[in-house]
């Protein structure tokens, strides 16, 4: 069966998922960690220490899956950590966010070096294409089990925000520190634990990374993606479930280049491969009007203030 | 909602001081049951610290508080709120990105984990069934009109189970009719001996239209109290201020010349939601007139003003200074002498971290003497320029060197309106003026606009306040849903109708 065209398609659609499930993770993070009226930039770090503790763990112990969680506890704490420091008065969140992210780059890569050569046990694959000969769609429909997970995090988050009290009172938190306090929330409290919870999915989404594809560790793991979930997450809306769709464009995105190149189309290839970094940047432009606000902002988020 | 009456509120010799400052001395008051009492002061007389003390946002140094003549810890608004007693501030405390629903529901103190957003309707659709008003509970709070947002903030302290309401100048933000719509619904409701009512006021109409009981303090001591029926208005404003007081008429030069100074066309506005909030607005100042804008907030007055004032861009539309198009840059202001003080000035107009002596130079700093060769700022002649504003406007504390942001909302309108009529003027755009202000500070600011029409200056006057738009404008034009609707000679002007123009219900 001649595929030509129709397998730029197939392997863009794979790559979206491929690609776009560590997006959707940090994503998923960042919008938690927003909803509650911060920004932590710090989240392209704890990728990267997700990335290495995942290897790490699952190197030693020769279980991925207990990598991914330690990945997820390594993320907690650095979201707590940024978030406590952000409690203190005067303290701003995007200035902690750069210092966390170098701070978490560079701890993972200290704690990283021996990790380099060694070969850890890869996360095992659901073959959902097995029903088909189409190589190109059987190697699409290979879908690592954090995508599922993540599809239906998204889901529960979205629900947990709208139906349960901790969602609210994090919603209001985000909306008004003010308002919160006149109610008697604790707001730094639940500011540190939405921190940390998103802390906890941008290092799942990092030990994707290492653990999943591409499957190594180095320095050069991560392409930004904890930078560019605050541009997914204000195309979101900052709503969850719009976060699985917008991770899967970006993810798309990215595989565009590779997936032309599969077909003998070379020319252009980094032009291809720079799209989701000009996709971001078209977003955050867009978005950026001196005429109205955005619509969905959580108004506590100092960017917007 | 319990039929028993609301508990008897006693404070007993109640003392709180701030550092040297002593904010409240040895006050007694007491808030009976069913009674909607209200409680007087300027400015600065200890009437937010009493009720602060009260809620337990604040601890006072001495004095107790008594509810049904037993002594009451209130540590926090919490344990307030457990003792049935609530309160209603200045500024909104909503939510504005969640719906009224949302916002009744997460002010409860005990939340199920899991939220029954089906129950819960259902529960407060009964409850707003028995209530005197209703706001619609999917509607989003940023889509309501102060009014209504003044009244579920209302709603929630009732839903609460509240007893006793507090509520700190519920009606500066309202129309008159929304005021009395309000306080008529509170009124029947202490009346109904379901609740009782402590207001914090500056407007003695509203005490005397609607209050059983008031009490008056002057610099952190009880003056006086009493009831309203044995008390005339004279009497309550000279305990207020502590000497005889009356509103002096504005003296008026000249009637307004026939030169038009600012003319506006068709001129169209987004607000934030990139929603049309001024459509196609039309109006013409002459010099020496003030044109007075009255309106219900929330229908395009804001933006207008933005405009303005060079804080937003319109979509469509001219705007003519003298004949010629006016461009908001920083040389045509300069050049027209187009001056603003637009409402909550310090957060829209002020650098709330600098001195008194920078906010008051943002329009000639870069200007002799005040700058040498239009880079080198010379401190000593802003300083100075800064005592001779503070002086003619009477600003305190009287030091150049105060950041703003800690001088008093009355005094930074008073340094944002020396600032703006520092030079001369020709086009005067103020907004809300006096909001929050006690009336010594009222009088002063209203003076000093007059007296710049007086001088030839053209003024729009943007309020939410009719009546002082009456008393300050030469004619009155009502703006509805982001047009002018209505017009009228501020002279012959006729209440109701304005009223009616206001809501949109004219014929």
């Amino acid at each position: 069966m001649e595929v030509g065209w129709w397998g730029v398609l197939i392997a863009v659609l794979g790559g979206a998922i491929r690609i776009g499930t560590p997006f959707l993770f940090v994503s998923l993070g960042e919008c938690l960690t927003e909803k509650s009226g911060r920004i932590n930039l710090g989240l392209e770090g704890t990728l990267v220490m997700g990335a290495m503790t995942g290897y790490a763990i699952s190197l030693h112990s020769g279980s991925p899956w207990l990598g991914v969680l330690c990945a997820g506890l390594a993320g907690a704490v650095l979201g707590a950590l940024h978030s406590w420091l952000c409690s203190y008065q005067r303290v701003n969140d995007i200035a902690v966010g750069i210092a966390m992210m170098l701070f978490g780059t560079g701890l993972a890569f200290f704690l990283g070096k021996p990790y380099i050569q060694p070969s850890a046990p890869r996360l095992p694959s659901i073959d959902l294409g097995g029903w088909s000969n189409v190589p190109q769609l059987t190697a699409a429909l290979q879908i690592n089990a954090l995508f599922l997970i993540g599809i239906v995090v998204a889901i529960t988050l979205g629900w947990i925000l709208k139906n349960t009290s901790w969602g609210l009172k994090v919603r209001v938190v985000g909306e008004s520190a003010d308002a919160a306090r006149a109610l008697g929330l604790p707001v730094d409290r639940i500011r540190i634990l939405s921190t940390a919870q998103g802390g906890f999915l941008a290092g799942i989404g990092g030990s994707y990374l290492s653990l999943y594809y591409p499957f190594n560790w180095s320095e050069g793991l991560s392409s930004g993606q904890g930078l560019m979930a605050v541009a997914l997450v204000i195309f979101a809306r900052w709503q969850p479930l719009a976060c699985l769709w917008v991770s899967l464009l970006w993810g798309g995105a990215a595989a565009l280049g590779p997936s032309l190149q599969s077909v003998g189309i070379t020319y252009g290839y980094y032009i291809f491969n720079a799209i989701p970094y000009i996709m971001t940047l078209a977003v955050m432009i867009i978005t950026c009007s001196p005429r109205r606000s955005l619509v969905g902002v959580p108004h506590e988020l100092t960017v917007t203030r | 909602m319990t039929n028993t009456v609301p508990p008897d509120l006693e404070v007993l010799g109640m003392t709180k001081r701030f550092g040297p400052l002593v904010a409240l001395k040895d006050v007694n008051f007491r808030l009976r049951p069913g009674r909607f009492h209200a409680l007087l002061g300027e400015n600065g007389a200890g009437k937010s610290t009493l009720v602060k003390c009260i809620m337990g946002y604040y601890h006072p140094d001495e004095g107790k508080i008594l509810l049904d003549q037993q002594q009451a810890t209130v540590r926090n608004p919490r344990d307030a709120q457990t003792l049935g007693i609530g309160m209603v501030y200045q500024q909104f405390t909503l939510i504005p990105n969640m719906t009224v629903l949302e916002n009744l529901v997460i002010s409860k103190a005990k939340l199920n984990p899991l939220i029954n957003w089906l129950e819960e309707e259902h529960q407060l659709t009964q409850f707003m069934e028995k209530m005197p008003f209703k706001v619609s509970l999917a509607a989003h709070v940023s889509s309501l009109a102060a009014g209504e947002k003044q009244k579920v903030e209302i709603l929630k302290q009732l839903f609460l189970q509240n007893r006793i309401l507090i509520l700190d100048e519920p009606t500066s933000v309202l129309t008159p009719q929304e005021a009395d719509e309000v306080l008529g619904h509170l009124r029947a409701m202490t009346q109904a001996q379901r609740l009782s009512v402590l207001i914090i006021t500056h407007k003695l109409r509203e005490v005397v239209a609607f209050a059983d009981e008031v009490t008056v303090l002057r610099k952190g001591q009880f003056v006086g109290s009493g009831l309203v029926s044995d008390l005339k208005v004279s009497q309550m404003a000279e305990m207020m201020v502590g000497s005889e007081v009356t509103t002096k008429p504005k003296e008026r030069s000249a009637p307004p010349t026939k030169t038009p100074k600012l003319a506006i066309h068709d001129l169209r506005v987004h607000d934030d939601a990139g929603v049309e909030a001024v459509r196609g607005l039309h109006v013409t100042i002459h010099s020496g007139e003030i044109v007075g804008i009255a309106g219900v907030s929330g229908n395009g007055q804001r933006e207008l003003v933005e405009v303005l004032a060079g804080q937003r861009q319109a979509i469509a539309g001219k705007i003519l200074v003298q004949g010629m198009p006016f461009e908001p840059t920083r040389k045509q202001i300069m050049r027209h002498k187009i001056y603003c003080l637009p409402e909550e000035p310090l957060q829209n107009t002020c650098v709330v971290h600098m001195s008194l002596a920078e906010n008051l130079a943002f329009r000639n700093f870069d200007l002799e003497p005040h700058s040498m060769g239009g880079w080198l700022i010379n401190r000593p002649a802003l300083r100075r320029s800064a005592h001779g504003l503070i002086e003619r406007y009477n600003i305190k504390p009287p030091y150049p060197d105060t950041p703003i942001q800690s001088l008093s909302g009355g005094n930074v309108q008073r340094a944002v309106l020396a600032r703006e009529l520092s030079a001369e003027v020709e086009i005067l755009i103020v907004a809300n003026p006096c909001f929050g202000l006690d009336f010594l500070a009222t009088e002063e600011i209203r003076l000093q606009i007059v007296a710049a029409r007086n001088r030839g200056t053209a003024v729009l006057l943007v309020s939410e306040d009719l009546d002082e738009i009456l008393e300050l404008a030469d004619r009155t034009v009502v703006m509805f849903n982001g047009q002018l609707v209505y017009e009228t000679t501020s002279s012959g002007a006729d209440l109701a109708l304005i009223g009616r123009h206001m809501t949109g219900h004219a014929v």
